[in-house]
This record gives structure tokens, C-alpha cells and sequence, in this order.
């Protein structure tokens, strides 16, 4: 049992720090906010640079093998910048199922992903799916040595600028049967896919996803026809928990700069933190803070240890849930009337942190899925 | 960071897993297990079994009986016992006097009480709080006044807890009336059959007397018995109360709790099924054990922070205030489990007229309300916390 980070993770942490602090000054944030494409891909190509697109990937991928602790450290550091460029939809989420494809799709595709050149997004749920991942009603027909998509995928992040997408696609059974989901890769420009791009309300980019027809090879699926769920569902797990990373870093900065507003802000002639309703509203964020940490480095352990995953994943999302509200309620609170505002920061991270609960399911929808996992 | 235990450690776990289960007599287990109290003898009769194993005080220094074990392996060990359903030792003598003793004690205090302390021979209880001073602690008001070589104590104690069961008490006292309050506190040991002690059972709502009132008349205490010097208790009493937080989120007794409530909980008939499958109760039942698992890990970070050399700190009222929450919420859910079975009085000893777990659920509800009180309540704990991490 060992909590300490090595020298090599240190590092690593330094060098997205100072990437944010140099970087990501609000202004500097709110200009890119304003662009077409809601982030930079100078930056993107500088994170290639810098290696954090290759970490998860394999050497022999030509990747870092880095482990889950690695992410997290990126993510994290990532949150606290409230940084828009797609680390997460395109290196956690669709690098996650890309490094589980055949050798050839990886030959394909990753060096692109870790180059910096290609940014790929995944699109996993239908209208009807809300939170359940088995839920596909988007077909996928055999048609000759290939499939014919059609279908429509709801809040793909990163979706209006990929280059590449995996999405999930019912090859048989009923609409909610665990088999007979089948991952493919397409590229965005197919024939037959349409995109609504769209900015969400957390300053970041998606698109809804409309299937006409799309037509792709046998050789564009990720693991074997029918049995695409596990993969989905093993990486979503790894995804929740890199999510639970960023959420660290966006909580431990809305209750620093919570505590700091406190101390300069005066009413009645004083500092309002020298008001113990206040104090105690803040000593509660931080204790959920340091709660909701725990649940993250559970997670990442869980994760480099290698043990069943979707428990643990189930587990940080509720947190992330009773974790963020409270946190996310009280540092606006505390503000008062200037927590309204656009102007000031914390507003930005309190509407990221509310995006990040209802991705990949609320609470309500991972306390069952909690309470119903096997050990 | 490594999620796993090394191969000592592991070996270590093993070696108190097989130890508490040959040794924790079947009767006590049974007890713990249906959260009775224990009475006087089953608590001795166990805590000399550890005395026996040189167990029963890991955190003393090795030279005076202590283990020498890593922050790590305390908290298996901790764990263990716990989840063993392995009653926790009586912290008045080996976790709370004993640390003062050998600390600001004489050679000739520490030679005098520690042996007995260690053994169990001797039982005590804590002389702290007083009707007037809960919370505000130094605000203490009973008085010793020096006559030769004695002190004349007078006053009272409040919530001294098995202080029926009582050989000596360790008591905060004020010596100089005049100085500044922290400033005019001494450090006193007190024997319990010294004339004008008098305890006075204090019965709390679920029926059971657990804590007193201690009065004091004119008892002269040696001035031998007192330890550190005369107005320096404070510092010795600010010492104890840090020791009294650092252990206190037992997680292994946690967890046995939540294992407790879910094996009864699938046992209570609720329609053609069973309560714990029931969705609404099983949620409130996962968001426990959630909360659980969350503080082992922050329990976990803080010892590794303490294994590398820092200080816990004031993270440890985070463990308090979390902990304590939590035993509350887990005896919530055992009374609602019990449903009308819980209905029942049922005196100290009592048999249940139902399932044997009901006979305590509403006793055991009503007397956890103290825990967010006692030990600096959850609001001292956030004033702590407000200083010492907010920076306010």
C-alpha cells in the first residue's frame, strides 16, 4: 500500500502545471472559447510534443505505457485549468477502445491519435439510451463484406472536430440485449454522416450524430461482431475514472478559491470568513474534497492493480454526484452574488463539474448499477 | 502508488486474522456481534489476552511495551480486530492516561502505573469535562488548592464514562483561579476510594448506564500524583486529545457493522422478499458503503502521509467527523431493518422478543447519537479544521 508518487509522476504533474499556468489564463481561455473549433490545436500538437497523448498507449504502439495513475495526474492538473482541448473523448475515451482493436486497426489509427494529427471522438448513446450503454437502437446491417449504418448518437464530445469515430451499433438482438452491440470505427467524412455541432453549456464542443446509410468494412470493427458491450463497458469504467481525475482538480479549485474569496471579500466591516456559518460551509467542502480524492486514487489503484473495475467506477460516480453538488452549491453561495456572474472563474467550473455528473450516468443511475455488480 | 500490501504486511494481516480468530472467545464475539455492551470481566478477561500476546498497546514506545509496528500495520491490525467483531480496548487507561504518563510523567510515575495500566490490573476513566464546560473545555472550574503535600480537590466531573467500573481518574483541575484559563490548569491522578470521591450513574435515553457524574469533597490527592507541573495541564490535555482522534475511524468495525446490517437485513421478510433487496433501502444501504470505502482510503492517504514522516494533523477531525457519521448512519439503518421488532424495550442484558440483532437497534440508535458529541463534537472538530487547513 503506497500512496507516494514517483519521481518520473512528479514530473509529469510539473509539466501540465506549468502548460496551465503559462497556457490557460481565464482570458487567455475565454478567447479560445470564442473560436470555431473551442480549442487550439497548436496546444494539441504541444501535448503530442510533450508525450501525454502516447501515455496510455503501448510501447509497442508507440506509446509510454503509462498507467491509470499517469491519466490521472494529467487530468487532474487539466481540471484545474479548465482545459477544452480533448484529452479525455479522444485519448481516454476512443484511445482506450482503439488500444483494445485488432493490430491493424492500431496501425492505422494510433499513430495519428499520439502524433497529435487526429483527433477521434465516440458515439455510444442513442435517444433512447439515456445512461444504459446496452441500450443501441442504431442498426448495423450486414451488406455484402461490410455493414450499412443507420442511427443517431446524442452529446458526442469532441464530435464536431474528429477526424475519426467509434461508434456502437446493434448487429443483432433486442434493442437493450447485452449481445449484439458491435463497435466500428468510421471515418467522419463517410458518405451518409451528418453532424449538428453544437458548443455545450460548459464551454466545450459536440455534436449529435445522424447515421444515413453509412457503409463500412468488416475490417473497422473493434473486437468481434456482436460483442462490442464488454469493451464499451471496460472503457467507460477507465473513462469514469480519468472523469473523476478532472473532477478532483475542479473541486480542489472551487474550495481554494472559495476559502480565498472569503478572506478578502468584507461585510460589516470584516472578512467573511471570519463568519463560522461560512467556515463550516467551507471546512465541508473541504472534507468532501478530500473524500471525493479518495474515491479517485481508490479507482486509479483499482484500475493499475487490475481488478474488475465497474464497482469502484460506479462507486466514484456517486460520489462525484453527493461530492460536486455540495461543493459545487457552497463555493457559489460563499461568492453570493458575484458566484452569478460570468465574470469570475468559478462559475466556469461549476458548470464543468455539473456537465461531468450527468456523463456517463448520474447517481441514481450508479448507485443501482453499484448496488447490483457482483463484487 | 500501489493499491497492494507487501508480502510482509499480508503475512502480518494474517498473523492477527489467525490470532483473534483462536483466541476472541466465542461469547464476547457473539456479543460485539449483536452490539451488547460487554460488562466489566468479558472486557479484562479479553484485553489480557492481548496483554498476554503483547498486543494490548501498539502505539506506546517498545521500551514500555508498545509494538514498534509501521502506521501501516496499526492499521491493519485495527482493521482486523475490528472486522473480527473483537471489542476495542477501553482507551481511558492505554490510549489516553498512559500517553500522558509517558510522556510528561516522573521515572517514578511511569514505574508506578504504567505496569498496571498495560496489564489491565488497574481500570480509569477520565475526569475532563464538567457541567459548566463541555466544549469549552478550559473553562473548567474545579478547584485544587495546595495544603502541604496535597492538593484539595472540589467539584464536579461529567460524563465519566465507566467510571463505575473505576480505579483512578485522570482529571483536569484548576490551580490558579487568577491566570488566564488555559494557563491555570493542572494535570491530577486521582484514586477512586480516596474519601469525598463519589460517582453518581448518569442513565442515558435508551436506558443504559455507560457514563456518571463524578463528585468531589474535599478529596486531598498527593501532590506525587500530579503529572508535569503545577498549571501546565493544558499542554498535556491539548497532547491527549489529539491521541484520542487519530484512531477513530475504525474501518474494520465499520465495515463488520455494514456486514452486520446486510446479513440481517437479508433475513427480514418484506413482502414475498427480502428488505435488503428492496431497491430503496438497498441504495441508502450502498451510499454507506460508498462512504466507507471513500474513508478507508482517506484513512489510508493519511497514514501514508504519517509512514513518510509528516503529521496527520487536523485530517484526522476529518476522520472523526466522517467516522462518526457514518457508525450513525449505520445504526439508522439497523433500527429500520428491525422495523417492529424494534419496538420492544429491552434492558441491558435483555433478550429480544424477535430477531436477536433487535433487541439493541433502538438502544444502540439512541446512544450513537453521543459519538458526533463526544471526543470534541462535530462543530469543535470544524473550528479545528477551520484553523488549521482553511487557515482562518
Amino acid at each position: 500500500m503506497d500512496f507516494a508518487f514517483t519521481e518520473e509522476q512528479n514530473l509529469l504533474r510539473d509539466s501540465v502545471r506549468k502548460f496551465v499556468e503559462k497556457d490557460y489564463a481565464f482570458e487567455a481561455r475565454r478567447a479560445l472559447l470564442k473560436t470555431d473549433l473551442g480549442f487550439s490545436r497548436e496546444h494539441w500538437k504541444g501535448f503530442a510534443e510533450l508525450g501525454w497523448t502516447a501515455l496510455p498507449f503501448s510501447e509497442a504502439d508507440g506509446g509510454l505505457s503509462g498507467k491509470a495513475v499517469d491519466t490521472m495526474i494529467v487530468l487532474e492538473e487539466l481540471g484545474k485549468g479548465l482545459v477544452l482541448e480533448p484529452y479525455l473523448p479522444t485519448i481516454v475515451f476512443a484511445g482506450g477502445l482503439l488500444r483494445r482493436a485488432s493490430d491493424a486497426l492500431r496501425e492505422r489509427y494510433l499513430p495519428g491519435l499520439i502524433g497529435g494529427e487526429t483527433i477521434a471522438a465516440v458515439g455510444y448513446a442513442d435517444p433512447e439510451s439515456r445512461f444504459d450503454l446496452a441500450t443501441v437502437t442504431t442498426t448495423a446491417k450486414r451488406e455484402g463484406n461490410g455493414f450499412v449504418l443507420s442511427g443517431k448518437k446524442l452529446a458526442v464530445l469532441a464530435g464536431h472536430a474528429a477526424d475519426i469515430l467509434i461508434v456502437s451499433a446493434r448487429t443483432s438482438g433486442e434493442m437493450n440485449a447485452r449481445d449484439g452491440i458491435t463497435l466500428f470505427v468510421l471515418d467522419a467524412k463517410t458518405a451518409g454522416l451528418e453532424r449538428v455541432n453544437y458548443a455545450t453549456v460548459d464551454g466545450l464542443r459536440a455534436a449529435n450524430i445522424t447515421l444515413n446509410g453509412v457503409k463500412v468494412g468488416a475490417d473497422q470493427v473493434i473486437g468481434e461482431v456482436d460483442k462490442g458491450l464488454p469493451i464499451l463497458e471496460a472503457v467507460t469504467d477507465e473513462v469514469i475514472v480519468a472523469l473523476g481525475a478532472e473532477a478532483t482538480g475542479l473541486m480542489e479549485v472551487l474550495y481554494k478559491s472559495t476559502v480565498a474569496y472569503c478572506k478578502e471579500r468584507k461585510q460589516f466591516g470584516v472578512p467573511i470568513a471570519a463568519f463560522q456559518v461560512l467556515q463550516h460551509r467551507m471546512v465541508d467542502m473541504f472534507m468532501e474534497y478530500e473524500q471525493f480524492k479518495s474515491m479517485t486514487y481508490m479507482a486509479t489503484m483499482t484500475q493499475d492493480a487490475q481488478r474488475p473495475l465497474g464497482k469502484a467506477a460506479s462507486g466514484l460516480k456517486v460520489m462525484l454526484t453527493r461530492c460536486g453538488r455540495m461543493i459545487g452549491h457552497a463555493a457559489i453561495q460563499n461568492h453570493g452574488g458575484m458566484g452569478m456572474t460570468d465574470e469570475l472563474a468559478v462559475s466556469h467550473f461549476f458548470k464543468r463539474l455539473t456537465m461531468i455528473d450527468l456523463l456517463f450516468g448520474n447517481a441514481d443511475y450508479h448507485l443501482d448499477r453499484y448496488r447490483t455488480l457482483p463484487e | 502508488m500501489d493499491l497492494e500490501f507487501s508480502k510482509e504486511e499480508l503475512a502480518f494481516r494474517e498473523e492477527v486474522r489467525a490470532f483473534v480468530a483462536a483466541k476472541l472467545p466465542e461469547g464476547i464475539r457473539e456479543k460485539i456481534d449483536q452490539g451488547q455492551p460487554l460488562n466489566k470481566q468479558e472486557i479484562v478477561h479479553w484485553q489480557k489476552i492481548l496483554y498476554e500476546k503483547g498486543w494490548i498497546a501498539p502505539n506506546w514506545p517498545v521500551e514500555l511495551g508498545g509494538t514498534g509496528w509501521s502506521p501501516t500495520q496499526m492499521y491493519i491490525f485495527d482493521d482486523e480486530m475490528g472486522a473480527a467483531g473483537a471489542p476495542p480496548v477501553v482507551p481511558f487507561g492505554l490510549k489516553m492516561v498512559a500517553p500522558v504518563i509517558y510522556t510528561f510523567g516522573t521515572e517514578e510515575q511511569k514505574k508506578r502505573f504504567l505496569p498496571d495500566i498495560l496489564a489491565s490490573n488497574v481500570w480509569w476513566c477520565q475526569g475532563y469535562s464538567e457541567p459548566g464546560s463541555g466544549s469549552d473545555l478550559a473553562s473548567l472550574t474545579t478547584r485544587a488548592v495546595r495544603d502541604g503535600d496535597h492538593y484539595v480537590v472540589n467539584g464536579i466531573k461529567a460524563w465519566t464514562t465507566l467510571a463505575q467500573h473505576a480505579d483512578w481518574i485522570f482529571c483536569l483541575v484548576r490551580t490558579d483561579p487568577n491566570a488566564k484559563k488555559q494557563q491555570g490548569i493542572t494535570f491530577l491522578l486521582i484514586d477512586m476510594k480516596t474519601p469525598g470521591v463519589t460517582v453518581h450513574p448518569v442513565i442515558t435515553m435508551e436506558g443504559d448506564h455507560e457514563v456518571n457524574e463524578t463528585h468531589f469533597e474535599d478529596v486531598r490527592v498527593p501532590v506525587a500524583n500530579r503529572v508535569g507541573g503545577e498549571n501546565q495541564g493544558w499542554t498535556c490535555a491539548k497532547y491527549l486529545l489529539t491521541h484520542e482522534r487519530t484512531s477513530v475511524a475504525n474501518i474494520g468495525n465499520l465495515k463488520r457493522n455494514l456486514r452486520r446490517l446486510r446479513r440481517e437485513a437479508g433475513k427480514i421478510k418484506a413482502g414475498d422478499g427480502v428488505l435488503l433487496e428492496q431497491p430503496t433501502f438497498a441504495r441508502r444501504v450502498a451510499e454507506v458503503e460508498i462512504q466507507i470505502t471513500a474513508l478507508e482510503f482517506t484513512t489510508l492517504r493519511i497514514l501514508s502521509q504519517v509512514a513518510r514522516g509528516g503529521a496527520p494533523g487536523a485530517e484526522s477531525s476529518l476522520l472523526k467527523v466522517r467516522g462518526t457519521e457514518i457508525q450513525q448512519a449505520l445504526t439508522e439503518l439497523l433500527l429500520e431493518a428491525a422495523g417492529y421488532e424494534g419496538f420492544a424495550f429491552v434492558p441491558e442484558g435483555g433478550k429480544a422478543l424477535g430477531a436477536k440483532f433487535t433487541a439493541r437497534a433502538a438502544a444502540n440508535y439512541f446512544n450513537f447519537r453521543k459519538v458526533t458529541i463526544y471526543g470534541g463534537s462535530s462543530e469543535i472538530q470544524k473550528n479545528i479544521m477551520t484553523k488549521a487547513v482553511l487557515g482562518l
